[in-house]
Protein backbone atom coordinates (compact mmCIF):
# COMPACT_ATOMS: atom_id res chain seq x y z
CA UNK A 1 0.00 0.00 0.00
CA UNK A 2 2.66 1.96 1.07
CA UNK A 3 5.23 1.84 -1.80
CA UNK A 4 2.43 1.85 -4.11
CA UNK A 5 0.84 5.43 -3.24
CA UNK A 6 4.52 7.03 -2.86
CA UNK A 7 5.23 5.62 -6.85
CA UNK A 8 2.26 6.67 -8.23
CA UNK A 9 2.34 10.11 -6.65
CA UNK A 10 2.13 13.22 -8.50
CA UNK A 11 2.12 15.80 -6.14
CA UNK A 12 3.19 16.39 -2.17
CA UNK A 13 2.38 19.17 -0.16
CA UNK A 14 5.31 20.46 1.46
CA UNK A 15 4.92 21.59 5.03
CA UNK A 16 7.29 24.36 6.55
CA UNK A 17 6.44 26.02 9.68
CA UNK A 18 9.54 28.15 10.90
CA UNK A 19 7.76 29.50 14.02
CA UNK A 20 4.39 29.99 15.70
CA UNK A 21 3.72 32.60 18.25
CA UNK A 22 0.74 32.60 20.06
CA UNK A 23 0.08 35.17 23.43
CA UNK A 24 -0.55 33.06 26.72
CA UNK A 25 -4.04 34.60 28.01
CA UNK A 26 -3.35 34.21 31.49
CA UNK A 27 0.18 35.90 31.91
CA UNK A 28 -0.11 37.66 28.53
CA UNK A 29 3.38 36.44 27.76
CA UNK A 30 4.70 35.20 24.05
CA UNK A 31 4.76 31.50 23.82
CA UNK A 32 5.96 29.70 20.62
CA UNK A 33 3.71 26.71 19.82
CA UNK A 34 5.17 25.49 17.28
CA UNK A 35 9.35 25.79 15.66
CA UNK A 36 10.73 24.54 12.76
CA UNK A 37 8.21 21.87 11.75
CA UNK A 38 8.85 20.52 8.41
CA UNK A 39 7.28 17.88 6.56
CA UNK A 40 5.80 16.41 3.32
CA UNK A 41 2.54 14.75 2.73
CA UNK A 42 2.54 12.78 -0.37
CA UNK A 43 -0.51 12.69 -2.57
CA UNK A 44 -3.13 9.82 -1.55
CA UNK A 45 -1.06 9.41 2.04
CA UNK A 46 -2.78 8.72 5.25
CA UNK A 47 -0.76 10.93 7.86
CA UNK A 48 -1.05 10.38 11.17
CA UNK A 49 0.08 13.63 13.91
CA UNK A 50 0.49 12.00 16.95
CA UNK A 51 1.31 14.61 20.35
CA UNK A 52 0.38 15.05 23.46
CA UNK A 53 -3.02 17.59 24.18
CA UNK A 54 -1.63 20.91 24.08
CA UNK A 55 1.36 20.24 21.82
CA UNK A 56 -0.54 22.90 19.15
CA UNK A 57 -2.06 20.31 16.55
CA UNK A 58 -4.71 22.55 16.86
CA UNK A 59 -3.23 25.19 15.95
CA UNK A 60 -1.27 23.15 13.08
CA UNK A 61 -4.16 22.53 11.61
CA UNK A 62 -5.50 25.81 11.74
CA UNK A 63 -2.65 27.10 9.58
CA UNK A 64 -3.03 24.35 7.34
CA UNK A 65 -6.61 25.20 6.92
CA UNK A 66 -6.49 28.78 6.84
CA UNK A 67 -8.22 29.60 9.64
CA UNK A 68 -4.77 30.97 11.15
CA UNK A 69 -2.78 33.08 8.63
CA UNK A 70 0.07 34.58 11.09
CA UNK A 71 2.84 32.64 11.44
CA UNK A 72 6.41 32.05 9.92
CA UNK A 73 6.87 29.69 7.07
CA UNK A 74 5.39 28.32 3.84
CA UNK A 75 2.76 25.48 3.24
CA UNK A 76 2.28 25.02 -0.47
CA UNK A 77 2.19 21.74 -2.84
CA UNK A 78 4.79 21.05 -5.05
CA UNK A 79 2.89 21.67 -7.83
CA UNK A 80 2.83 25.13 -7.35
CA UNK A 81 -0.85 25.53 -5.88
CA UNK A 82 -1.50 26.40 -2.26
CA UNK A 83 -3.74 25.46 0.40
CA UNK A 84 -5.40 28.70 -0.21
CA UNK A 85 -6.47 28.40 -3.55
CA UNK A 86 -7.43 24.28 -3.44
CA UNK A 87 -10.22 22.67 -1.49
CA UNK A 88 -9.70 21.94 1.61
CA UNK A 89 -11.83 19.02 3.53
CA UNK A 90 -12.15 19.88 7.40
CA UNK A 91 -13.25 17.63 10.41
CA UNK A 92 -13.55 19.13 13.62
CA UNK A 93 -13.30 17.52 17.20
CA UNK A 94 -17.19 18.10 17.07
CA UNK A 95 -19.32 17.78 14.25
CA UNK A 96 -20.34 21.05 13.75
CA UNK A 97 -23.33 20.74 11.56
CA UNK A 98 -25.68 23.28 11.57
CA UNK A 99 -29.02 22.38 13.52
CA UNK A 100 -31.27 24.26 11.44
CA UNK A 101 -30.53 22.00 8.46
CA UNK A 102 -31.26 18.82 7.51
CA UNK A 103 -28.56 16.04 7.14
CA UNK A 104 -28.62 16.58 3.38
CA UNK A 105 -28.67 20.10 3.57
CA UNK A 106 -25.55 20.01 6.23
CA UNK A 107 -23.82 18.07 3.37
CA UNK A 108 -24.88 20.15 0.09
CA UNK A 109 -24.18 23.38 1.94
CA UNK A 110 -20.27 23.44 0.83
CA UNK A 111 -20.94 22.63 -2.38
CA UNK A 112 -21.84 25.06 -5.15
CA UNK A 113 -25.04 22.52 -5.10
CA UNK A 114 -25.28 21.66 -8.64
CA UNK A 115 -27.67 18.21 -10.05
CA UNK A 116 -23.88 16.37 -9.89
CA UNK A 117 -23.12 17.22 -6.49
CA UNK A 118 -25.92 16.78 -4.84
CA UNK A 119 -26.43 13.24 -6.51
CA UNK A 120 -22.86 12.85 -4.73
CA UNK A 121 -23.57 13.79 -1.33
CA UNK A 122 -26.18 11.51 -1.25
CA UNK A 123 -24.97 8.81 -2.78
CA UNK A 124 -21.72 9.32 0.14
CA UNK A 125 -24.58 9.90 2.76
CA UNK A 126 -26.17 6.21 1.57
CA UNK A 127 -22.64 4.75 1.79
CA UNK A 128 -22.57 6.23 5.28
CA UNK A 129 -25.70 4.22 6.54
CA UNK A 130 -27.57 7.70 6.82
CA UNK A 131 -30.56 6.73 3.75
CA UNK A 132 -33.22 6.90 6.03
CA UNK A 133 -31.92 10.09 7.79
CA UNK A 134 -31.76 12.44 5.02
CA UNK A 135 -33.94 14.83 6.40
CA UNK A 136 -33.50 14.51 9.90
CA UNK A 137 -32.10 17.21 11.83
CA UNK A 138 -28.66 17.04 13.72
CA UNK A 139 -30.45 16.69 17.11
CA UNK A 140 -32.27 14.07 16.23
CA UNK A 141 -28.95 11.59 15.47
CA UNK A 142 -26.82 10.30 17.86
CA UNK A 143 -23.31 11.87 18.39
CA UNK A 144 -21.76 8.73 16.24
CA UNK A 145 -24.54 9.74 13.39
CA UNK A 146 -23.74 13.13 13.47
CA UNK A 147 -19.78 12.37 12.77
CA UNK A 148 -20.90 10.42 9.66
CA UNK A 149 -22.76 13.28 8.25
CA UNK A 150 -19.23 15.78 9.10
CA UNK A 151 -17.36 13.02 7.40
CA UNK A 152 -19.62 12.90 4.48
CA UNK A 153 -19.35 16.81 4.84
CA UNK A 154 -15.58 16.92 4.46
CA UNK A 155 -15.47 14.75 1.22
CA UNK A 156 -18.16 15.67 -0.68
CA UNK A 157 -15.81 18.51 -2.52
CA UNK A 158 -13.09 15.89 -3.07
CA UNK A 159 -10.87 18.14 -1.13
CA UNK A 160 -7.01 17.70 -2.09
CA UNK A 161 -6.48 17.51 1.57
CA UNK A 162 -8.54 16.61 4.02
CA UNK A 163 -7.96 17.90 7.67
CA UNK A 164 -9.50 16.02 10.68
CA UNK A 165 -8.76 16.92 14.35
CA UNK A 166 -9.48 14.19 16.93
CA UNK A 167 -12.86 13.43 15.16
CA UNK A 168 -13.44 10.35 17.02
CA UNK A 169 -12.88 11.22 21.12
CA UNK A 170 -15.72 11.98 23.20
CA UNK A 171 -17.37 8.38 21.39
CA UNK A 172 -17.61 4.77 22.84
CA UNK A 173 -14.74 2.03 21.54
CA UNK A 174 -17.71 0.47 18.76
CA UNK A 175 -18.95 3.51 17.18
CA UNK A 176 -15.63 5.48 16.56
CA UNK A 177 -14.08 1.95 15.10
CA UNK A 178 -17.27 2.08 12.85
CA UNK A 179 -16.39 5.40 11.86
CA UNK A 180 -12.50 4.62 11.61
CA UNK A 181 -13.45 1.75 8.92
CA UNK A 182 -15.68 4.33 7.24
CA UNK A 183 -13.00 7.08 7.19
CA UNK A 184 -10.87 4.64 5.91
CA UNK A 185 -13.34 3.41 2.93
CA UNK A 186 -14.02 6.79 1.85
CA UNK A 187 -9.92 7.04 1.62
CA UNK A 188 -9.76 4.25 0.02
CA UNK A 189 -13.08 5.34 -2.45
CA UNK A 190 -11.54 8.69 -2.94
CA UNK A 191 -7.47 8.44 -2.85
CA UNK A 192 -7.51 11.48 -0.54
CA UNK A 193 -4.47 12.93 0.70
CA UNK A 194 -5.43 12.89 4.68
CA UNK A 195 -4.00 14.86 7.78
CA UNK A 196 -5.15 13.02 10.65
CA UNK A 197 -4.39 14.62 14.56
CA UNK A 198 -4.63 12.55 17.33
CA UNK A 199 -3.35 11.62 20.51
CA UNK A 200 -3.97 7.54 20.26
CA UNK A 201 -1.46 5.73 19.57
CA UNK A 202 -3.39 2.55 18.02
CA UNK A 203 -5.89 4.88 16.31
CA UNK A 204 -2.52 6.07 14.66
CA UNK A 205 -1.87 2.97 13.91
CA UNK A 206 -4.98 1.34 12.01
CA UNK A 207 -5.55 4.48 10.35
CA UNK A 208 -2.39 5.37 9.05
CA UNK A 209 0.14 4.83 6.28
CA UNK A 210 2.69 7.08 8.09
CA UNK A 211 2.89 8.52 11.58
CA UNK A 212 4.63 11.49 12.33
CA UNK A 213 5.72 11.86 16.38
CA UNK A 214 5.33 15.51 17.47
CA UNK A 215 6.87 16.70 20.85
CA UNK A 216 5.85 19.04 23.37
CA UNK A 217 5.19 22.77 22.61
CA UNK A 218 7.11 24.35 21.06
CA UNK A 219 6.26 21.41 18.80
CA UNK A 220 8.46 19.97 15.66
CA UNK A 221 8.63 16.29 14.36
CA UNK A 222 10.65 14.06 15.82
CA UNK A 223 10.17 10.63 14.61
CA UNK A 224 9.09 9.84 10.97
CA UNK A 225 7.28 6.46 11.65
CA UNK A 226 6.28 4.15 8.26
CA UNK A 227 3.17 1.94 9.45
CA UNK A 228 4.09 -1.58 7.70
CA UNK A 229 1.08 -3.34 8.10
CA UNK A 230 -1.35 -5.16 5.28
CA UNK A 231 -5.04 -3.44 4.79
CA UNK A 232 -8.04 -4.03 5.82
CA UNK A 233 -6.89 -3.89 9.26
CA UNK A 234 -8.72 -4.61 12.39
CA UNK A 235 -8.35 -2.41 15.50
CA UNK A 236 -8.79 -5.33 17.96
CA UNK A 237 -6.29 -7.19 16.37
CA UNK A 238 -2.52 -8.06 17.95
CA UNK A 239 -0.92 -6.35 15.33
CA UNK A 240 -1.85 -3.22 16.08
CA UNK A 241 -1.18 -4.26 19.88
CA UNK A 242 2.22 -5.97 19.12
CA UNK A 243 3.46 -2.69 17.04
CA UNK A 244 2.66 -0.22 19.71
CA UNK A 245 4.44 -2.20 22.34
CA UNK A 246 7.16 -2.66 19.81
CA UNK A 247 7.49 0.91 18.95
CA UNK A 248 7.31 1.92 23.09
CA UNK A 249 10.14 -0.44 23.48
CA UNK A 250 12.48 0.59 20.37
CA UNK A 251 11.99 4.85 20.96
CA UNK A 252 11.04 4.93 24.38
CA UNK A 253 12.10 8.58 24.51
CA UNK A 254 9.86 9.62 21.84
CA UNK A 255 6.60 8.01 23.59
CA UNK A 256 7.21 9.72 26.64
CA UNK A 257 8.10 12.65 24.92
CA UNK A 258 4.10 12.16 23.28
CA UNK A 259 2.98 11.85 26.80
CA UNK A 260 1.10 10.60 29.36
CA UNK A 261 -2.69 10.38 27.63
CA UNK A 262 -1.53 7.55 24.86
CA UNK A 263 -2.77 4.43 25.80
CA UNK B 1 -65.07 13.36 31.20
CA UNK B 2 -64.82 16.45 33.28
CA UNK B 3 -61.02 15.85 33.41
CA UNK B 4 -60.83 15.40 29.92
CA UNK B 5 -62.36 18.87 29.45
CA UNK B 6 -59.82 20.48 31.93
CA UNK B 7 -57.05 18.65 30.50
CA UNK B 8 -57.64 20.02 26.81
CA UNK B 9 -55.95 23.03 25.95
CA UNK B 10 -58.57 24.69 23.92
CA UNK B 11 -61.52 24.22 26.07
CA UNK B 12 -59.61 26.07 28.79
CA UNK B 13 -58.78 28.89 26.49
CA UNK B 14 -62.78 28.74 25.41
CA UNK B 15 -63.73 28.38 29.22
CA UNK B 16 -61.62 31.59 30.24
CA UNK B 17 -62.86 33.42 27.59
CA UNK B 18 -66.45 32.56 28.35
CA UNK B 19 -65.87 33.62 31.72
CA UNK B 20 -64.65 36.95 31.01
CA UNK B 21 -67.63 37.81 29.58
CA UNK B 22 -69.86 36.44 32.29
CA UNK B 23 -67.77 38.73 34.90
CA UNK B 24 -68.42 41.62 32.25
CA UNK B 25 -72.10 41.05 32.12
CA UNK B 26 -72.33 40.66 36.09
CA UNK B 27 -70.58 43.81 36.81
CA UNK B 28 -72.77 45.91 33.81
CA UNK B 29 -76.01 44.67 35.13
CA UNK B 30 -74.64 45.76 39.19
CA UNK B 31 -73.32 49.24 37.94
CA UNK B 32 -75.77 50.08 35.29
CA UNK B 33 -73.94 52.82 34.06
CA UNK B 34 -73.22 54.38 30.78
CA UNK B 35 -69.63 54.30 31.63
CA UNK B 36 -69.49 50.47 32.04
CA UNK B 37 -71.70 48.91 29.07
CA UNK B 38 -72.60 45.32 28.74
CA UNK B 39 -70.82 42.91 26.45
CA UNK B 40 -74.49 42.37 24.38
CA UNK B 41 -74.36 46.28 23.76
CA UNK B 42 -71.17 46.41 22.78
CA UNK B 43 -71.40 43.36 20.35
CA UNK B 44 -74.53 45.07 19.06
CA UNK B 45 -72.59 48.43 18.30
CA UNK B 46 -69.59 46.07 17.09
CA UNK B 47 -71.86 44.56 14.12
CA UNK B 48 -73.73 47.61 13.45
CA UNK B 49 -70.16 49.26 12.54
CA UNK B 50 -68.53 46.70 11.34
CA UNK B 51 -71.08 45.78 8.17
CA UNK B 52 -73.20 49.63 8.16
CA UNK B 53 -70.11 52.10 9.73
CA UNK B 54 -66.82 53.03 8.68
CA UNK B 55 -65.38 50.12 11.28
CA UNK B 56 -63.15 48.54 8.40
CA UNK B 57 -61.85 51.57 6.61
CA UNK B 58 -60.33 52.86 10.27
CA UNK B 59 -59.38 49.45 10.85
CA UNK B 60 -57.70 49.06 7.10
CA UNK B 61 -55.63 52.06 8.25
CA UNK B 62 -54.77 51.68 10.90
CA UNK B 63 -53.62 48.36 10.15
CA UNK B 64 -51.70 49.35 7.29
CA UNK B 65 -49.24 51.78 9.60
CA UNK B 66 -48.79 49.00 12.14
CA UNK B 67 -47.56 46.87 9.31
CA UNK B 68 -45.38 49.49 7.87
CA UNK B 69 -44.12 50.96 11.01
CA UNK B 70 -43.06 47.40 11.96
CA UNK B 71 -41.65 46.24 8.80
CA UNK B 72 -39.21 49.17 8.70
CA UNK B 73 -38.45 49.07 12.65
CA UNK B 74 -37.47 45.49 11.80
CA UNK B 75 -35.28 46.16 8.94
CA UNK B 76 -33.49 48.97 10.67
CA UNK B 77 -33.15 47.21 14.27
CA UNK B 78 -32.13 43.93 12.51
CA UNK B 79 -29.73 45.59 10.94
CA UNK B 80 -28.09 48.59 13.42
CA UNK B 81 -28.00 45.21 16.16
CA UNK B 82 -25.98 43.25 13.69
CA UNK B 83 -23.45 45.87 13.68
CA UNK B 84 -23.68 46.86 16.92
CA UNK B 85 -22.62 43.50 17.98
CA UNK B 86 -20.42 42.58 15.32
CA UNK B 87 -17.97 45.75 15.23
CA UNK B 88 -16.84 47.26 18.74
CA UNK B 89 -16.29 51.06 17.52
CA UNK B 90 -19.75 51.17 15.93
CA UNK B 91 -21.40 50.21 19.12
CA UNK B 92 -19.20 52.73 20.91
CA UNK B 93 -20.17 55.54 18.87
CA UNK B 94 -23.75 54.34 18.30
CA UNK B 95 -24.84 53.46 22.09
CA UNK B 96 -25.21 56.53 23.56
CA UNK B 97 -27.79 57.71 21.01
CA UNK B 98 -29.10 54.22 21.39
CA UNK B 99 -29.34 55.03 25.06
CA UNK B 100 -31.09 58.00 24.39
CA UNK B 101 -33.78 56.95 21.85
CA UNK B 102 -34.50 53.94 23.94
CA UNK B 103 -35.43 56.42 27.16
CA UNK B 104 -37.35 58.93 25.32
CA UNK B 105 -40.90 58.51 25.93
CA UNK B 106 -42.95 57.88 22.90
CA UNK B 107 -45.07 60.82 23.71
CA UNK B 108 -42.09 63.23 23.14
CA UNK B 109 -41.31 61.17 19.56
CA UNK B 110 -44.75 61.54 18.39
CA UNK B 111 -44.60 65.06 19.30
CA UNK B 112 -41.48 65.98 17.69
CA UNK B 113 -42.20 64.17 14.64
CA UNK B 114 -45.40 65.83 14.02
CA UNK B 115 -43.46 68.97 14.69
CA UNK B 116 -40.57 68.34 12.11
CA UNK B 117 -41.99 66.88 10.07
CA UNK B 118 -45.91 68.15 9.25
CA UNK B 119 -48.97 66.06 9.93
CA UNK B 120 -48.63 63.26 7.42
CA UNK B 121 -47.76 59.81 7.39
CA UNK B 122 -44.22 59.49 6.83
CA UNK B 123 -44.14 61.40 10.45
CA UNK B 124 -46.69 58.99 12.13
CA UNK B 125 -45.04 55.93 10.74
CA UNK B 126 -41.17 57.02 11.42
CA UNK B 127 -42.60 57.92 14.94
CA UNK B 128 -43.80 54.73 15.65
CA UNK B 129 -40.89 52.76 14.34
CA UNK B 130 -38.83 55.28 16.35
CA UNK B 131 -40.07 53.77 19.34
CA UNK B 132 -39.93 50.19 18.37
CA UNK B 133 -36.50 50.43 16.27
CA UNK B 134 -34.26 50.70 20.13
CA UNK B 135 -36.14 47.09 21.45
CA UNK B 136 -35.01 45.27 18.16
CA UNK B 137 -31.19 46.51 18.54
CA UNK B 138 -31.47 45.63 21.94
CA UNK B 139 -32.24 41.78 21.03
CA UNK B 140 -30.55 41.44 17.74
CA UNK B 141 -27.20 43.10 19.12
CA UNK B 142 -27.39 40.62 22.21
CA UNK B 143 -27.85 37.93 19.59
CA UNK B 144 -24.99 38.80 17.48
CA UNK B 145 -23.01 38.44 20.16
CA UNK B 146 -23.96 35.14 21.10
CA UNK B 147 -23.17 34.06 17.67
CA UNK B 148 -21.07 30.42 17.88
CA UNK B 149 -17.88 31.23 15.62
CA UNK B 150 -16.96 27.84 15.66
CA UNK B 151 -19.70 27.22 12.85
CA UNK B 152 -18.44 30.66 11.27
CA UNK B 153 -15.24 28.54 10.97
CA UNK B 154 -17.09 25.92 9.30
CA UNK B 155 -18.03 28.28 6.48
CA UNK B 156 -14.24 29.73 6.17
CA UNK B 157 -12.55 26.33 6.79
CA UNK B 158 -14.10 24.95 3.29
CA UNK B 159 -14.05 28.56 1.54
CA UNK B 160 -17.29 29.59 1.42
CA UNK B 161 -19.07 32.82 0.02
CA UNK B 162 -19.63 35.57 2.16
CA UNK B 163 -22.98 35.84 0.98
CA UNK B 164 -23.67 31.77 1.68
CA UNK B 165 -21.48 32.47 5.00
CA UNK B 166 -23.70 35.26 6.10
CA UNK B 167 -27.48 33.82 5.02
CA UNK B 168 -26.82 30.10 5.71
CA UNK B 169 -24.38 30.24 8.33
CA UNK B 170 -24.81 33.38 10.27
CA UNK B 171 -28.11 35.01 9.79
CA UNK B 172 -29.94 31.59 10.79
CA UNK B 173 -28.41 32.20 14.35
CA UNK B 174 -30.29 35.01 15.02
CA UNK B 175 -34.02 33.95 14.04
CA UNK B 176 -34.69 33.02 17.78
CA UNK B 177 -34.06 36.63 18.82
CA UNK B 178 -35.61 38.42 15.67
CA UNK B 179 -38.78 36.32 16.10
CA UNK B 180 -38.86 37.76 19.67
CA UNK B 181 -38.33 40.93 18.88
CA UNK B 182 -40.98 40.56 16.12
CA UNK B 183 -43.87 39.47 18.70
CA UNK B 184 -43.14 41.71 21.22
CA UNK B 185 -43.07 44.19 18.36
CA UNK B 186 -46.50 43.72 16.93
CA UNK B 187 -47.68 44.62 20.47
CA UNK B 188 -45.67 47.61 21.12
CA UNK B 189 -46.52 49.22 17.83
CA UNK B 190 -50.54 48.69 17.55
CA UNK B 191 -50.55 50.54 20.80
CA UNK B 192 -47.92 52.90 19.91
CA UNK B 193 -50.30 53.82 16.75
CA UNK B 194 -53.15 54.34 18.34
CA UNK B 195 -51.69 57.46 20.22
CA UNK B 196 -50.44 58.46 16.88
CA UNK B 197 -53.66 58.78 15.28
CA UNK B 198 -55.10 59.93 18.14
CA UNK B 199 -52.21 63.27 18.21
CA UNK B 200 -52.43 63.68 14.69
CA UNK B 201 -54.39 61.97 12.01
CA UNK B 202 -58.09 62.12 11.27
CA UNK B 203 -58.15 58.47 10.76
CA UNK B 204 -58.00 55.46 11.70
CA UNK B 205 -59.45 53.67 15.07
CA UNK B 206 -56.76 55.67 17.70
CA UNK B 207 -58.77 58.59 16.23
CA UNK B 208 -62.41 57.09 16.61
CA UNK B 209 -61.67 56.68 19.95
CA UNK B 210 -60.72 59.99 20.48
CA UNK B 211 -64.24 61.33 19.16
CA UNK B 212 -66.11 58.39 20.92
CA UNK B 213 -64.24 60.00 24.03
CA UNK B 214 -64.84 63.33 23.64
CA UNK B 215 -68.98 61.96 22.59
CA UNK B 216 -68.41 60.22 26.05
CA UNK B 217 -69.70 57.32 23.79
CA UNK B 218 -68.14 54.44 25.76
CA UNK B 219 -69.57 51.66 24.20
CA UNK B 220 -68.46 52.76 20.66
CA UNK B 221 -64.69 52.67 22.17
CA UNK B 222 -65.46 49.24 23.73
CA UNK B 223 -66.32 47.88 20.55
CA UNK B 224 -63.30 49.10 18.49
CA UNK B 225 -60.93 48.10 20.72
CA UNK B 226 -62.76 44.43 20.45
CA UNK B 227 -62.28 44.96 16.60
CA UNK B 228 -58.78 45.89 16.73
CA UNK B 229 -57.92 43.27 19.48
CA UNK B 230 -59.24 40.55 17.46
CA UNK B 231 -57.78 41.34 14.26
CA UNK B 232 -53.91 41.47 16.29
CA UNK B 233 -54.86 38.22 17.93
CA UNK B 234 -55.80 36.43 14.78
CA UNK B 235 -52.24 38.17 13.29
CA UNK B 236 -50.69 36.31 16.44
CA UNK B 237 -52.24 32.97 16.14
CA UNK B 238 -52.75 32.52 12.19
CA UNK B 239 -49.31 34.60 11.41
CA UNK B 240 -46.35 34.92 13.53
CA UNK B 241 -47.02 32.01 15.59
CA UNK B 242 -46.87 29.41 12.54
CA UNK B 243 -44.16 31.50 10.66
CA UNK B 244 -42.06 30.70 13.84
CA UNK B 245 -43.26 26.94 14.43
CA UNK B 246 -41.72 26.92 10.51
CA UNK B 247 -38.25 28.59 11.02
CA UNK B 248 -38.08 26.97 14.40
CA UNK B 249 -39.30 23.41 13.23
CA UNK B 250 -35.77 22.12 13.56
CA UNK B 251 -35.73 22.90 17.55
CA UNK B 252 -38.98 20.88 18.06
CA UNK B 253 -37.54 17.77 18.36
Amino acid sequence: MNTDSISKSKYHLNVKVDNKDYKDIKTESILTAIKNMNFKVLEGQFCCLLGPSGCGKTTLLNILSGLDNNYEGNIEFDDGSTLKNSSVGYMFQEPRLLPWLTVKENVEIVTQQTKQEKELSSSILENMGLLKNMESFPSQLSGGMQRRVAIARAFVNKPKILLLDEPFISLDITAANLLRSMLINMWLQQKTTIIFVTHDIREAIYLGDRILFLSKGPSKVIYDYKVNLKRPREMENKDIENLRNELMQDHPSIITGVGEKIL
Amino acid sequence: MKDLFFKNSISLRIFSFLLIIVIWEVAALLVQSRVLPSPLVVFEIFWRELFFGEMLYHLGITLWRVVIAFFIAMIVGTGLGIVMGARKNVNLILDGWHILLLNTPALVTIILCYVWFGLNEVAAVTAVALNKIPNVVVTVREGTRAVDTKLLQVAEVFKLSYKKKFLNFFFPQLYPYIMASARGGIALIWKIVLVVELLGRSNGIGFKLNEFFNLFDIASIFAYTLAFVTVMMFVEFCIALPIERRIMKWRQT
